[in-house]
């Protein structure tokens, strides 16, 4: 895997030409993934809007529920969220794609071309993932925030206005919280797409392996993410 | 790093490129313990056809995978124009195409795509000179209609021919084919076996062609080696095998079907019980 990111940061200055190919990667990993991202973490903020507002109730501070809901979308669940969204939805995706390609030969065929993979197959996606994660954790954390004030104003024991919400959250959510996030969502982002790119390359065998490699990819992916979260998370505090 | 090319052949320049010989010596693999290749030694010489015959499981397709340098050896050598094809440098210096068996196109890019991918990303010229390179290609090989549809509309013999155009674009000095003939009718397998003969009288490319096609080996190859259990058990003209009276060679190129034979007594026996 280490060998691999090398390889693709060797060919780094082939980007510019690859311009089509990064912007069908950044389509890929970005738009089609946006619909999910969004309602994962429109329910997310609902849940829990709802579930700070009983328990903060009791204590008479259901008025903080806007800072709970938007540190904690900022700083651990959007990001975690959405990268554990990209290794279940792109991540499989591209380790299917390019166990494909191993399996039935488009990849020796590359070689015999002298086309290396990692910088045509490789580069495009983690230059894509590098530019959409942040655009996807933002998203998630506002889609997040938004969803918490629906269920602050809109259930009865609550009925928290959203001017009162946005206020505690602003309060207390910095723009360092934010981008603790989002480096976070980049570190994981660019760890899954290289994870699945190495496994999806390094398949053997028949059509059956394209599934094992699928699963072991999904799996790595997700186990690295909560792994790197602590050690992210510890680095940034 | 300093180029081992002898002489400096891409990038691409549109001249005819000059054919290149193989060199295989002593070469041996094993695959967790078991040799699959033994002792291998044989020469190609520059612009011939030569091709590898010999039952399924014999190693044919392996040794051409060692010869295009997808894989190394356990131990001896293989040289093509005195350089080790694994070595990407190599790739550098010598165009090498490979057309396999089951044509190994990009099933993402339709057919132009497929083909221009090589002098796209080896900066062959502007895009008219590659468009005009890759539909000379496809006309050559009679399949210009399949332009811009995707590998998964074409038949197999179509596939074959898109194969092997997409191997002439980049207008190789050794030409691997990995069974050509596999899976076709004979009309088709004969228009193959003209394609690889008028290849390499145009284009003076060096071919090395892995078939089972009798047909093929004897009409169009200068000379033939045979595989059995991982051995070169014989290397000759189409003349000289024709004439073998090595036993193991007149049961492969002539076999019989003997339905008095043991073994169908047997099968039939199985199938009564």
């Amino acid at each position: 895997m280490v060998q691999l990111f090398f390889r693709s940061l060797s060919y780094s200055s082939s980007l510019p030409r690859q311009w089509a190919r990064f912007i069908e990667q950044c389509y890929l990993i970005g738009y089609t993934t946006l619909p999910i991202v969004a309602i994962l973490s429109f329910f997310i903020g609902t849940v829990l809007a709802l579930e700070a507002g009983y328990s903060m109730s009791d204590f008479g501070a259901k008025e903080y529920i806007g800072s709970l809901v938007g540190l904690s979308m900022a700083r651990e669940l959007g990001p975690m969220m959405t990268s554990v969204l990209l290794a279940g939805r792109v991540g499989s995706a591209i380790t299917a794609e390019l166990a494909s390609m191993k399996v039935y030969q488009e990849i020796d065929a590359l070689t015999i071309m002298n086309i290396p993979a990692a910088k045509i197959l490789v580069l495009p996606r983690l230059a894509a993932v590098i530019v959409m994660m942040p655009v996807l954790t933002m998203i998630s954390n506002i889609v997040g925030w938004f969803g918490g004030s629906v269920v602050a104003r809109y259930v009865s024991s609550l009925g928290i206005s959203p001017e009162a919400y946005f206020a505690a959250l602003r309060h207390y959510t910095k723009f360092k919280d934010v981008m603790n996030g989002v480096e976070k969502a980049e570190v994981f982002g660019f760890v899954v797409v290289l994870v699945c790119c190495d496994i999806g390359l390094n398949t053997r065998g028949g059509p059956r392996e394209i599934g094992a490699a699928v699963t072991r990819a999904v799996v790595t992916s997700l186990i690295l993410i909560l792994v790197l979260d602590y050690f992210v998370t510890k680095v940034l505090v | 790093m300093d180029s081992p090319c002898s002489k400096t052949r891409n990038p691409f320049t549109g001249a005819e490129a000059n054919a290149v010989g193989v060199k295989v010596e002593a070469m041996c693999k094993s695959y967790a313990g078991v040799e699959v290749l033994k002792d291998i030694t044989f020469e190609v010489q520059p612009g011939e056809i030569f091709v590898l015959m010999g039952p399924s499981g014999s190693g044919k397709s392996v040794l051409l995978r060692h010869i295009a340098g997808l894989e190394t050896p356990s131990s001896g050598t293989i040289t093509i124009d005195g350089l080790d094809p694994s070595l990407e440098a190599t790739r550098d210096c010598d165009r090498i195409a490979l057309v396999f068996q089951d044509g190994a196109l990009f099933n993402s890019l339709n057919v132009y795509d497929n083909l221009a991918l090589y002098p796209r990303e080896h900066r062959s010229g502007g895009e008219k000179a590659i468009r005009e390179r890759v539909l000379h290609s496809l006309k050559i090989l009679s399949v210009e209609d399949a332009v811009n549809k995707f590998p998964s509309e074409l038949s197999g013999g179509m596939k074959k021919r898109v194969s092997i155009a997409r191997a002439l674009v980049m207008e190789p000095q050794l030409l691997l084919y990995d069974e050509p003939t596999s899976e076709l009718d004979p009309v088709m397998s004969a228009t193959i076996s003209e394609i690889i003969a008028t290849l390499k009288n145009e284009y003076s490319v060096t071919s090395l062609v892995v078939t089972h096609d009798r047909d093929l080996a004897l009409t169009i190859s200068n000379r033939v080696g045979i595989l059995m259990d991982g051995e070169l058990v014989t290397l000759g003209t189409p003349d000289d095998l024709s004439k073998s009276k090595d036993p193991r060679i007149v049961d492969f190129l002539n076999p019989k079907i003997d339905i008095q034979h043991p073994r169908f007594k047997k099968l039939e026996t199985q199938a009564q019980t």
